[in-house]
């Protein structure tokens, strides 16, 4: 009896003391969750989509990019104009405090962009920075950015990673072991409306609502009173946290758990399309082998290929929600992007006559590449076995398949592009066909254009350009581009969330129903 | 015995030694290091800046040598990611896997003796069958799903155990049975068999013979007998734990070496993952170079074979 008590008792200890106590709305506090850590959570030294976010909430930019209309609005900056093809000129908003209270001033601007465009700045993901030349102050609320060479894409980093810091901040950076300033050591100090409160790397990271934010931002003013960020390293245990209430907010859950989680109605499960494509790539320019033996190089292999596959069917029964079909390389949304160019229907018999004609009556054998979704690359897989296309799968890492892509090895895979959620052409299309490691199709008219793109400040220049090379690309199938992907979300019903496309969950625009 | 110890010890280090080359073989020919470092969208610049920087550009023999010479001395360089020495890091995170291996074990012993003991004193019952059949589950069932199954159980239904995190004492104790579970028919098999051997042996007749009671023989001096090969047994077992417990930590989202494995490998952080296979590996060397010590003090035959 005496046993069954103390068992009895230190069960309802545990019950009262366990930390499963219910999230969210009572005690205003949205406590989401990813399965990456955070060990640093600065924008510019760390690139993880966690840091990303939490950067969009702790800083302001001088632009903010509408998630709707994708136009650029003011945010730190009140205007900006372009000076010339390389000179980017900003006015700079006065009244906006950082959270430790020092005003933000147009210093603030200079310091940011002249310390994170430098060489040794450890800035980790040089794209965003290795654009800038240098910032000027250029008057009391004025700066000018200066370009290295033409970019119009600029304003996409502008409003997209170039966060604002403090300009004294960098010098309390700690030294590294050989004596170097560590400039992701600095205090996550920003205008945003939400303030970072506690970090504790690999763990979580906690936000408050900065009561003071500006009036007027296009960002709103923030309504949930404190964000907490964890990492759970396991899906399925995230899904458990929501489902107990520990969790109020998790995304990148699997369709067939995102099913389940809507036919309980224990949260809210949503989808929405992301700017990650996903594409066939195929070697029409003879990286793997110039000989007869390499089936790539006739077009009508090529076209039969795109012919021999049902990408709606795939779309709809493996990766589901947002997801759609896309025919041209590039994300619908993404400036320059069109869909006039070659598209191909599903038509086995067409891919088997165009085999024939290609003397391949009875089909060949090759390997194909691929990294994600295995079962959506075997989906393709089974769709050229039917029209005679024999595959050998060699599935790997991404860090491996890239080696491969980059040295020619692949001339057949299957992988994704997200476009580091920038809404430019310029930041597919160009990476993926100017010449370099990337390009298996190195057309030179196709990289001309592209460059012309890349290099014009006057959209319908850029615009032209682009849709020369897209459908080049199309016609040439250098790629077969297979569809957008979607994330599903699931969180809690007491929270009122929108996602977006560039998949930047803005929790300072959502509330507690 | 000293030289059994010796020989046994020289072993240990060429296991140690072999451990290191293998790991360090590996992880760089498993793709371009610079390029893993650099990062997705790196230009071939960034590349060779990163290979000439952290010396990929060197020799395979030559990079290994550096690597050991600094190992030696207790340094293994600086992680990538975190910034950070790595011999810092896995001191930060070593504790939580320590602490994950020693509770499990615990779990694993509290379970599993009882069961052995029992399972010995009624041999070819239903209680010996029914004892076999819990711990022979242990094996069978994959420690990831039985970690699964005690998060819905005690996470979501009845909300009693926090899933996920390292905050409190009750953060380990699922992870501890799904761990721990695993080492039970071993363990129990054993003393199952240590108990019968020593039951039928003439000094617990002679025990029973002078009127002691059963509870007496059987720990007193039937089960301090039977247990003594079990310590030398949960010694392996202790560094099964604390290699295997990457999947546990993960699922757990404990921060401990087993986690961290896992994040290097994702993002490519060669020195701390060096450095964790020669860490781990260290402590399993370490805990079978002592069962085999105590296995040969208490069984002389195995010093002279």
């Amino acid at each position: 009896m005496k046993t069954k008590l103390m068992i009895a008792a230190a069960l309802a200890a545990t019950a009262l003391t366990s930390n499963a106590a219910l999230a969210g709305k009572a005690d205003d506090t949205l406590n989401w969750s990813t399965t990456r850590d955070v060990d640093v959570a600065l924008p510019y030294f760390n690139n993880v989509r966690e840091t990303v976010i939490l950067t969009r909430h702790t800083w302001d930019n001088l632009l903010y990019r509408d998630t709707k209309t994708f136009e650029y609005k003011p945010l730190l900056a009140t205007s900006y104009k372009w000076v010339d093809n390389k000179t980017l000129e900003f006015k700079i908003r006065d009244g906006v405090k950082f959270h430790n209270g020092q005003p933000f001033t147009a210093d603030d601007v200079v310091a940011t962009y002249n310390l994170v465009s430098k060489p040794d700045s450890g800035v980790l993901t040089k794209r965003n920075v290795s654009w800038i030349d240098h910032a000027e102050k250029t008057g009391p609320n004025t700066v000018r950015v200066y370009l290295k060479n033409t970019f119009p894409a600029a304003l996409e980093y502008v409003s997209g990673p170039m966060a604002i810091f403090p300009k004294d901040i960098w010098a309390t950076a700690k030294k590294d072991a050989k004596g170097k300033p560590d400039y992701g050591t600095v205090a996550p100090i920003g205008t945003g409306p939400y303030k970072m409160t506690k970090v504790v790397p690999g763990e979580r990271i906690e936000l408050e609502k900065n009561a003071d934010y500006w009036k007027g931002s296009p960002k709103g003013q923030p309504s949930i009173g404190k964000i907490v960020f964890r990492t759970v390293s396991d899906p399925e245990a995230q899904i458990a946290e929501l489902l107990s209430g520990s969790l109020d907010w998790i995304w990148d859950v699997p369709k067939d758990k995102a099913d389940q989680l809507k036919l309980i109605g224990i949260a809210n499960v949503v989808s929405a399309p992301t700017m990650r494509v996903n594409y066939l790539a195929m070697d029409v320019a003879g990286r793997s082998g110039k000989g007869k033996d390499n089936p790539w190089l006739n077009d009508k292999v090529r076209k039969a290929v795109a012919h021999a596959i049902d990408r709606e069917a795939i779309v709809k029964n493996l990766v589901g929600g947002a997801a759609k079909v896309v025919h041209s390389a590039c994300y619908p949304s993404q400036f320059g992007c069109t869909s006039d160019v070659p598209k191909y229907n599903y038509d086995p018999a067409m891919a088997k006559k165009l085999l024939a004609e290609a003397g391949y009556p009875n089909g060949f054998s090759t390997d194909i590449y691929a990294y994600r979704q295995r079962p959506v690359t075997e989906a393709i897989m089974g769709y050229l076995g039917k029209v005679g296309i024999k595959t050998n799968l060699k599935y790997m890492q991404y860090k491996a398949l890239r080696g491969f892509a980059w040295d020619g090895t692949a001339a057949f895979h299957n992988m994704t592009w997200g476009s580091y959620s920038v809404n430019d052409v310029s930041a597919i299309a160009s990476h993926f066909f100017n010449g370099g490691r990337d390009d298996y199709c190195r057309d030179q008219s196709v990289i001309d254009a592209l460059k012309k793109g890349d290099t014009n400040t006057d959209p319908e220049v850029r615009k032209a350009a682009y849709k020369q090379a897209l459908t080049t690309v199309a016609k040439k199938l250098c790629w077969l581009p297979m569809f957008s992907y979607s994330k599903y979300y699931s969180f809690t019903h007491d929270l009122d969330f929108t996602p977006t496309a560039d998949e930047i969950p803005r929790f300072f625009t959502a509330k507690w129903k | 015995m000293l030289r059994y110890t010796l020989k046994r010890f020289g072993v240990a280090l060429l296991v140690a030694l072999t451990v290191s080359v293998v790991a360090f073989t590996l992880l760089r020919l498993s793709g371009d290091p610079a390029a893993a470092l650099a990062g997705e969208g790196a230009t071939e610049e960034d590349i060779e800046y990163v290979r000439k920087h952290y010396g990929f550009d060197q020799p395979l023999l030559t990079q290994y040598s550096a690597w050991l010479v600094k190992a030696l001395k207790g340094d293994f360089g600086v992680s990538v990611y975190l910034k950070t020495p790595v011999s810092e890091i896995i001191f930060e995170r070593a504790p939580t896997t320590l602490i994950l291996g020693l509770c499990a074990l615990s779990f694993a012993l509290i379970l599993s003796i009882p069961l052995g003991v029992l399972a010995a004193m009624y041999p070819n019952t239903i209680i010996d069958r029914t004892a076999l059949t819990i711990a022979v589950v242990g094996q069978a069932l994959p420690s990831f799903f039985f970690a699964l199954v005690l998060i819905i159980v005690f996470g979501v239904w009845l909300r009693m155990l926090p899933i996920s995190g390292s905050g409190s004492w009750l953060n380990f104790i699922m992870p501890s049975v799904a761990l721990g579970y695993y080492a039970t028919p071993a363990i129990m098999r054993l003393t199952r068999a240590g108990m019968m051997d020593v039951l039928s042996s003439d000094y617990i007749r002679t025990a029973r013979a002078k009127g002691l009671r059963p509870r007496v023989v059987l720990f007193k001096h039937a089960l301090r007998n039977a247990i003594i090969p079990v310590v030398s047994l949960s010694a392996v077992q202790l560094g099964f734990m604390l290699g295997g417990s990457i999947v546990i930590e993960t699922i757990f989202s404990l921060n401990g070496l087993g986690n961290l494995a896992w994040q290097s490998i994702q993002r490519s952080d060669f020195e701390v993952m060096q450095a964790i296979v020669l860490t781990v590996a260290s402590f399993y060397i370490v805990l079978t170079f002592l069962a085999d010590m105590l296995n040969a003090f208490l069984d002389p035959r195995i010093r002279v074979h």
